[in-house]
């Protein structure tokens, strides 16, 4: 039994806490971000920034940082205003979203920075 | 609408004739006639609005194609064995089903493929119960037959939209569930059966916590004396709410309410939705259609979202020369109703061939799908605006398949790992956090624009670098392989 592990998941321990999409991954490094901001564009949706306090992360809506960024085609422009939104709320998470107009729905969302917990 | 009203609309009746009103010039004549001189049509040109049909038949010896193509024509549709003197009191030209075409079936000599249209107004509105009993109603036990498998079926738009399709449909689900980019997690929760209800819970519970999105009832569990269906599904809930607690994420149990009787299934499905359960389940075959429909219109009322198994499929589609093929049985659920169905998964334990697995999957999902004889898919089928259904990948599957899973079902999927969770050396959690770790793997480097059927192995050594979970998933399970020869196989050519 003792090569058994535990599973360290705890209601008291806030780092417990997923959000969603690439939450079970390392954090990603900005190339690998780009990456995935360069997916979003190349599938022609729209990519938008969204971002949460940590304890409110479960809510259906987070706070929309700006508007999405409809026509950007420019995976570093994108990236630049991820940096805008993470340097005016510092601990909160942030998400990149692609908005699939086609099928109405979200192509893509993924956490891309965690916040403080 | 008071009585007047309905008199009124049924002298109106009197007057509708939706067709072209011919001299009455025929006599009647008792006998048997050849249902060729009726009902093969090779001319005949298919209406959008009639109903198209492709079965591939084996005749008894003697019987010449023609005869029995339209023999199948008639035994689905308007004919009887012998004339009857009723038939001159309507206009059996107009309802009767037309042969209108014969195709060699590739490979296979003895059998061919025979096209059959039926006008729409043979079949009731909303109701696929109608529809099936007539195309494999009598005529699959006809004599002259020796075998017969229905193998594909245009339903057209017109009636499409008369049914009320899945409850919710993929977006809907998404956007309740909170889940996008990626495929879904599953778990059938295991022993199939003799758990308590409390035992069973604790099964679902370390599942969601350890990542899945959605754990499920096996299909054999419905209310036996070890476990009664309402202890599990309080206790299933509890699961749930703890787990959601616990990961911040949503979650779901798939809690059976297939029942004895229509009233006890609704009993259990009320009970789901008042104790607060996002989805429940239904097996569409063994509950029979009609069953199913109602189940739908009441999840799509109660805000229930619904998956459906598909026990007794096999029983009549895999046969490759005698029954119903699954892509039928796909269009007749998707009509029916159901957010989620069972498509086999190319790589696990089950029978399923990779093309004609990825041609249901597009009946499931897409608005519309064009013919393609590489997948087996006779006819385009227009689906409109009825909203898709998401495939289920569930049976024997475990980590290592996840690369191919992930591309061969795309994000619009769940992929269900029973045994592939249960059965990890750590427990369910470590099983689930394995599977979400790999799952998620997959998805960064396909989005990166890796060929992940390639890289897979690559991709999931690195992502066990920074999980203890899915690096012992991927010891324990490396050696484990399905590879037995498909039974039902698409009808290609011999090489």
């Amino acid at each position: 039994m003792s090569e058994v592990q535990d599973y360290p998941s705890r209601i008291s321990d806030p780092k417990s806490r997923k959000a969603e999409t690439f939450s079970y991954l390392p954090a990603m490094t900005s190339e690998q971000v780009k990456a995935q901001v360069q997916y979003i564009i190349d599938k022609g949706w729209n990519p938008a920034i969204e971002h949460s306090e940590p304890e409110r992360a479960t809510d259906y809506f987070w706070y929309m940082w700006k508007l999405p960024l409809f026509g950007e085609t420019s995976a570093d422009a994108v990236l630049a205003e991820v940096q805008n939104c993470i340097k005016a709320n510092p601990n909160n998470h942030v998400r990149l979203i692609g908005y699939d107009n086609f099928s109405q729905s979200q192509g893509a969302n993924m956490l891309i920075k965690r916040g403080d917990m | 609408m008071d009585l007047n009203d309905s008199m009124n609309l049924i002298s109106e009746f009197k007057f509708f004739k939706p067709k072209e009103v011919k001299p009455m010039a025929k006599t009647y004549n008792a006998g048997v006639k050849a249902y060729r001189e009726t009902y093969w049509m090779p001319d005949y040109e298919p209406k959008d609005s009639d109903f198209l049909a492709c079965f591939k038949l084996i005749p008894q010896d003697g019987v010449p194609r023609e005869e029995l193509a339209a023999a199948v024509a008639a035994e689905s549709s308007t004919g009887t064995w012998t004339t009857v003197w009723t038939d001159l009191l309507t206009d059996l030209d107009y309802y009767k089903g037309r042969a209108y075409r014969i195709e060699d079936v590739p490979g296979d000599d003895a059998s061919f493929y025979a096209f059959i249209a039926y006008p729409i107004d043979l079949f009731e509105e909303g109701s696929v119960v109608s529809v099936m009993t007539s195309l494999v109603g009598n005529v699959f036990g006809f004599k002259a037959l020796r075998a017969c498998r229905l193998e594909d079926v245009r339903f057209p738009l017109a009636y499409v939209m008369t049914c009320g399709g899945p409850p919710h449909g993929i977006q809907v689900e998404r956007d309740k569930m909170d889940k996008y980019g990626r495929p879904m997690l599953g778990c059938t929760i295991k022993p199939k059966l003799g758990l308590s209800a409390k035992n069973y819970g604790r099964a679902v519970y370390e599942v969601l916590r350890g990542g899945l999105d959605f754990s499920k009832d096996d299909e054999n569990v419905t209310s036996q004396p070890f476990m009664r269906w309402r202890d599990r599904f309080l206790f299933c809930q509890d699961a749930i709410s703890k787990a959601e607690a616990e990961t911040g994420e949503r979650k779901g149990h798939y809690l059976n309410v297939t029942a004895g009787t229509p009233e006890e299934m609704y009993e259990r499905a009320a009970f789901a939705k008042e104790i607060g359960s996002p989805i429940i389940m239904h097996d569409y075959l063994t509950g029979g259609f009609t069953a199913n429909t109602g189940l739908a219109n009441y999840c799509r009322k109660n805000g229930l979202l619904l998956h459906i198994h598909r026990a007794m499929h096999g029983v009549i589609d895999r046969n490759p020369h005698h029954g119903i093929h699954f892509r039928v049985l796909t269009k007749a659920l998707r009509l029916s109703g159901g957010d989620h169905l069972h498509s086999g998964t190319v790589v696990g334990k089950l029978e399923g061939d990779r093309e004609a697995t990825l041609g249901w999957i597009d009946i499931m999902r897409d608005s519309f799908i064009a013919e393609d004889r590489a997948r087996g898919i006779m006819f385009d089928q227009d689906f409109g605006a009825m909203p898709g259904v998401i495939p289920v990948a569930s049976g024997g599957i475990h980590v290592w398949h996840m690369p191919a899973l992930v591309s061969i079902f795309g994000d619009d999927s769940v992929l269900q790992f029973g045994g592939g969770t249960l059965g990890h050396p750590w427990g369910n959690a470590a099983g689930a956090a394995a599977n979400r770790v790999a799952l998620e793997a997959c998805v960064q480097a396909r989005n990166e624009g890796q060929e992940i059927e390639k890289t897979g192995k690559e991709i999931l050594t690195n992502a066990a670098k920074h999980s203890p979970e899915l690096k012992i998933a991927m010891e324990t399970w490396k050696e484990i392989k399905f590879e037995f020869d498909t039974v039902d196989k698409l009808d290609v050519k011999h090489k």
